[in-house]
């Protein structure tokens, strides 16, 4: 906090130095906000993207795994067969297609489509929709498989 | 294609120094995440129960080492920058700003060539 006010003075140009030194209000003020479908899906795809980045490292650990040898990989898919390993599959599993889908949100906004409150507002739900369902079907398809594998 | 203004080749890129370049990398490596990651989930899905040997062997394979290849540079690349500009966003003090983004990027340069030895390995094995 302290370093984000020195840098602020900083940025002024010199003349104006006595009306920034005045606490003036830091945006955005989070609180203050009625929470909007928007707002919400913006920073759960932030969210949602860092907890991928966390998933990176069971991806790493499934590959590198695999390439250590059929014990290695045993331990592997005991760990993630677990009940806590399926719980955090589970989660990623969600964030994964939540993160694909609003990601893909944000491509058509970036070109140029989309902007509308009400256009916005549609599509962050259908993106909600969009990505409990894969998540849904691919636990359902993947329970299927094991079932019919079995 | 170039989204640099010649004014911004000419004054250094601006006050991040690199112009639009991470914001271009960001949506590159989503869109070509999006049909690598709808295959690689529909392909782990499709291998659940199988033993060893199947998913070595699927891995192995040309054709899919060279997507996972793709997909791991894709995903840790794609990371990366997002992760970026999250702890500039969050982060304040120049060291441990500093401190966090060479973190985050060594665990991405470790894990991901860990990956991408992992698929080579049982690409070249024969498994």
């Amino acid at each position: 906090m302290k370093s984000r006010v020195k840098h602020r003075q900083k940025l002024e140009p010199e003349g104006n130095r006595s009306m920034t030194t005045s606490n003036r209000p830091l945006s955005p003020h989070l609180q203050v906000y009625r929470p909007q479908i928007t707002s919400m899906l913006s920073i759960l795809h932030r969210l949602t993207g860092v907890a991928l980045a966390v998933g990176t490292l069971l991806l790493t650990y499934w590959l590198v795994a695999a390439a250590s040898g059929p014990e290695a990989f045993a331990d592997a898919q005991g760990l993630i067969g677990s009940f806590f390993g399926r719980l955090l599959l589970f989660g990623w599993s969600f964030a994964l297609f939540y993160h694909l889908c609003n990601g893909i949100r944000h491509l058509v906004w970036d070109a140029g489509y989309g902007y509308e409150i009400e256009t916005a507002e549609r599509s962050g739900w259908m993106v909600v929709g969009a990505s409990i369902a894969l998540t849904l079907v691919s636990w359902a398809l993947g329970y299927a498989m094991m079932m019919g594998g079995a | 294609m170039s989204l640099r203004s010649p004014l911004a080749r000419v004054r250094g890129l601006g006050s991040a120094k690199e112009g639009t370049g991470h914001w271009w990398a960001q949506r590159l490596t989503a869109l070509a995440l999006i049909p690598l990651i709808i295959w690689f989930c529909a392909a782990v899905v499709a291998l659940i129960g199988a033993d060893h040997a199947t998913v070595a062997g699927w891995i192995g394979s040309p054709l899919v080492a060279g997507l996972l290849i793709l997909l791991i540079v894709a995903t840790f690349y794609h990371a990366v920058l997002g992760l970026q500009v999250v702890i500039e966003d969050y982060v304040h003090g120049e060291m441990p700003k500093m401190a966090l983004l060479l973190i985050v990027k060594a665990l991405a340069i470790v894990l991901g060539l860990s990956g991408v030895l992992s698929v080579l390995t049982l690409l070249f094995s024969g498994a």
